[in-house]
């Protein structure tokens, strides 16, 4: 069974992926990788007063969130989204669980609500105001995937376009050795039921058995292994050279999604 | 829109095992909640605690994915026969079609909370020698655990959209199965005590002192609960005359504030309507309304805005937080299984724990349970980040 839907936005952030126009090239083959530090720009969006309380999650996944609308010339505040991450932010997880080991446990109040996996949405609905239908998942390393299929999933059944949003970002010691993620990345996709002037591709998916697409570039391919989020490196590496074509990525064991994308 | 049969389903919580249990409380207003200390926790509150977790043991093959959420959730699938029908829905569709989508907030973070106590946190020794993050912490963890349980194949993730998590799961699934991707799929959540939520809620001044008495005149804040809901949906054309449906569920966002609701409830409206026009109905074909509830000042008095608003002051409501405690991630499930048991048994239930409603909330708020046929009845559930869902529960007809 297909899911038919259009791309018509795409916002990228991560080490040497500064920005979807920007990658192109790089994500295309044209030019080569190197892996520089990931840039974030400020959560200007969020009144001041929130903007100092978030942590790498929400600024990464506004910077990207916003450049897929602003690709699309969309209303963020129409925009029905799904969120998606293997771990939300660590950071802030960590330090709640250093003070829950500690002799004085007074957590503190921002640093439980901002704990929810859902406080880049929530913090993404306040600043956009959009009323939206909002969800956050995860699927540990099958995280990007399922929240393409979520997000797809919404556009066909409502006929609404929908804003994909996934991001990682790492724990530090002790648990990063638990669950190593070395680069934070994020990627958007905006999704919508019909092709417009904005439109880039169409993307009709299925779910198959077959293996994942890797990256010909050795770092990229690193990177799509690493971080749950770049599993989505074939996707944009087929949208960037401009060639219609399948491209599988990964999903859960023994079952991977995939994706035709057309003109 | 396409709507969900309840094909099977269980609940685990403070009232007890299965759905049994959890009906003689819902009859009786009986309240799980009890004034306890809980692990190495000494605030002095009430919890609505799941009996015999401590010493649970797992599945053998499924060892590694050992924590109270893991332990929680085999507890309720071995309930109500709700494995077995799994297995005959597998049967019936191929492991491939049957999808997992399960709402937690906290999962197992339990056991790194635990781990973390470790003055000496070496990789080679000790809790961190064995400490499974991807198995137990991970918010994925319970997702994993019940597809692994069953060896399906299908699509799976789990939501974590704070207290709304595993209402939003029905939506997903819905939407799914309308894709043509399944034929079926475990649906709920499960959460479970842990430290974090105790703490953290506590630092928010959120927490009563005594059991929470959610829309009394006098509430003061939340319990919170433990609770395991499984749900097992498919086609809603397969429904026989009795058997209970899904027909309709509604998202919004508050758009508004981290941790505190829409002062005039607009988010909550706005998901309470999207729930009745895709079920097709007015707010006067709802005959029990089982609310959010959480027994916080601003929820009740916001939630209660909202249903006034939309509803009017007829309907009859209660939230069933005063029995279970607050389940969180859990809750959505928990509480769409009281609506199945509502729809079910012919009668809408009073609210535990509450005594005076607060009567600047203009809504007909249960204090003792109303035997009525029952057609169709709406379940809220609102959470942190302003991430509300209604579900739309309803009989189908003979």
């Amino acid at each position: 069974m297909n899911m038919r839907v259009h791309l018509d936005g795409i916002g990228l952030l991560g080490p040497g992926l500064p920005g979807w126009e920007t990658s192109r090239a790089v994500l295309a083959g044209r030019e080569a990788f190197h892996l520089t530090p990931l840039v974030l720009p400020p959560a200007e969006a969020l009144p001041p007063a929130e903007r100092r309380r978030v942590g790498l999650p929400v600024k990464l996944s506004m910077a990207i969130g916003f450049e897929a609308v602003r690709h699309a010339g969309a209303d963020a505040r129409a925009l029905a989204s799904v969120f998606s991450s293997t771990g939300g932010d660590c950071d802030n997880c960590h330090a709640i669980l250093e003070v829950l080991a500690s002799d004085d446990r007074s957590v503190s109040p921002t640093r439980f609500h901002n704990s929810v996996h859902n406080a880049p949405a929530g913090y993404w609905s306040i600043a956009t105001q959009s009323m939206a239908p909002s969800t956050s998942l995860c699927a540990y390393d099958a995280t990007f995937s399922a929240g393409l299929l979520n997000a797809a999933s919404q556009v066909v059944t409502t006929g609404k376009p929908c804003l994909l949003l996934a991001y990682d970002t790492a724990y530090p010691e002790p648990l990063y050795s638990l669950r190593p993620i070395p680069h934070a990345v994020g990627i958007a996709l905006l999704l919508s039921p019909h092709a417009g002037e904005k439109t880039l591709a169409s993307l009709s998916l299925s779910l198959c058995a077959d293996a994942a697409d890797t990256m010909t570039e050795p770092a990229l391919e690193q990177l799509r292994q690493q971080v749950p989020t770049a599993r989505a490196l074939p996707l944009l590496a087929r949208i960037a050279s401009g060639e219609p074509g399948r491209v599988v990525i990964d999903y859960l064991e023994r079952l991977a999604l995939s994706i035709e994308v057309g003109a | 829109m396409l709507a969900l049969r309840l094909s099977a389903y269980t609940v685990v919580s403070a009232l007890g095992r299965g759905c049994s249990a959890t009906l003689d409380a819902l009859r009786h207003t009986r309240s799980g909640l009890v004034r306890k200390t809980w692990e190495t926790v000494t605030l002095d509150t009430c919890i609505g605690e799941v009996e015999g977790l401590d010493d649970f043991v797992l599945r053998e093959d499924l060892a590694a994915f050992d924590c109270r959420n893991n332990r929680l959730a085999q507890m309720a699938l071995e309930s109500d026969g709700f494995a077995e029908a799994v297995r005959a829905a597998i049967a019936r569709h191929g492991a491939s079609r049957v999808g997992v989508f399960l709402g937690t907030s906290t999962s197992g973070i339990l056991s790194s909370e635990i781990a973390f106590r470790e003055p000496h946190r070496a990789h080679d020794t000790g809790v961190w020698a064995t400490h499974d993050y991807r198995r137990t912490h991970n918010t994925y963890s319970v997702g994993d655990f019940v597809r692994s349980y069953f060896g399906l194949e299908g699509p799976a993730w789990v939501a974590s959209t704070a207290c709304s998590s595993s209402a939003k799961v029905f939506a997903d699934a819905q939407r799914m199965m309308a894709c043509g991707l399944i034929d079926a799929a475990i649906v709920g959540g499960v959460d479970t005590l842990c430290l974090t939520t105790l703490y953290g809620f506590n630092s928010l001044q959120l927490v009563s002192g005594q059991a929470c008495r959610p829309y009394d005149a006098a509430r003061d804040g939340i319990s919170i609960g433990e609770a395991g809901a499984f749900i097992l949906v498919e086609r809603g054309e397969l429904a026989q005359p009795g058997d209970i449906l899904m027909t309709g569920v509604g998202e919004s966002s508050d758009a508004h504030h981290m941790s505190s609701p829409h002062p005039e409830g607009l988010g909550a409206r706005n998901a309470m309507q999207a729930a009745l026009d895709m079920a097709g109905l007015t707010p006067a074909d709802i005959g029990y309304i089982n609310l959010h509830g959480t027994a916080t000042p601003s929820n009740d008095a916001a939630e209660g805005k909202g249903v006034a608003g939309l509803f009017g002051g007829q309907t009859p409501c209660s939230s069933t937080k005063g029995h279970t405690g607050h389940t969180l991630g859990a809750a959505g499930g928990v509480e769409a299984i009281v609506c199945a048991l509502a729809l079910e048994h012919g009668f809408a239930p009073a609210g535990a724990g509450t005594t005076h409603v607060d009567e600047s909330i203009p809504v007909n708020y249960l204090l003792e349970n109303l035997n009525l046929p029952l057609r169709h009845v709406l379940s809220n559930s609102f959470g942190f980040g302003g991430s509300n869902a209604s579900l739309v529960l309803s009989k189908a007809e003979g």
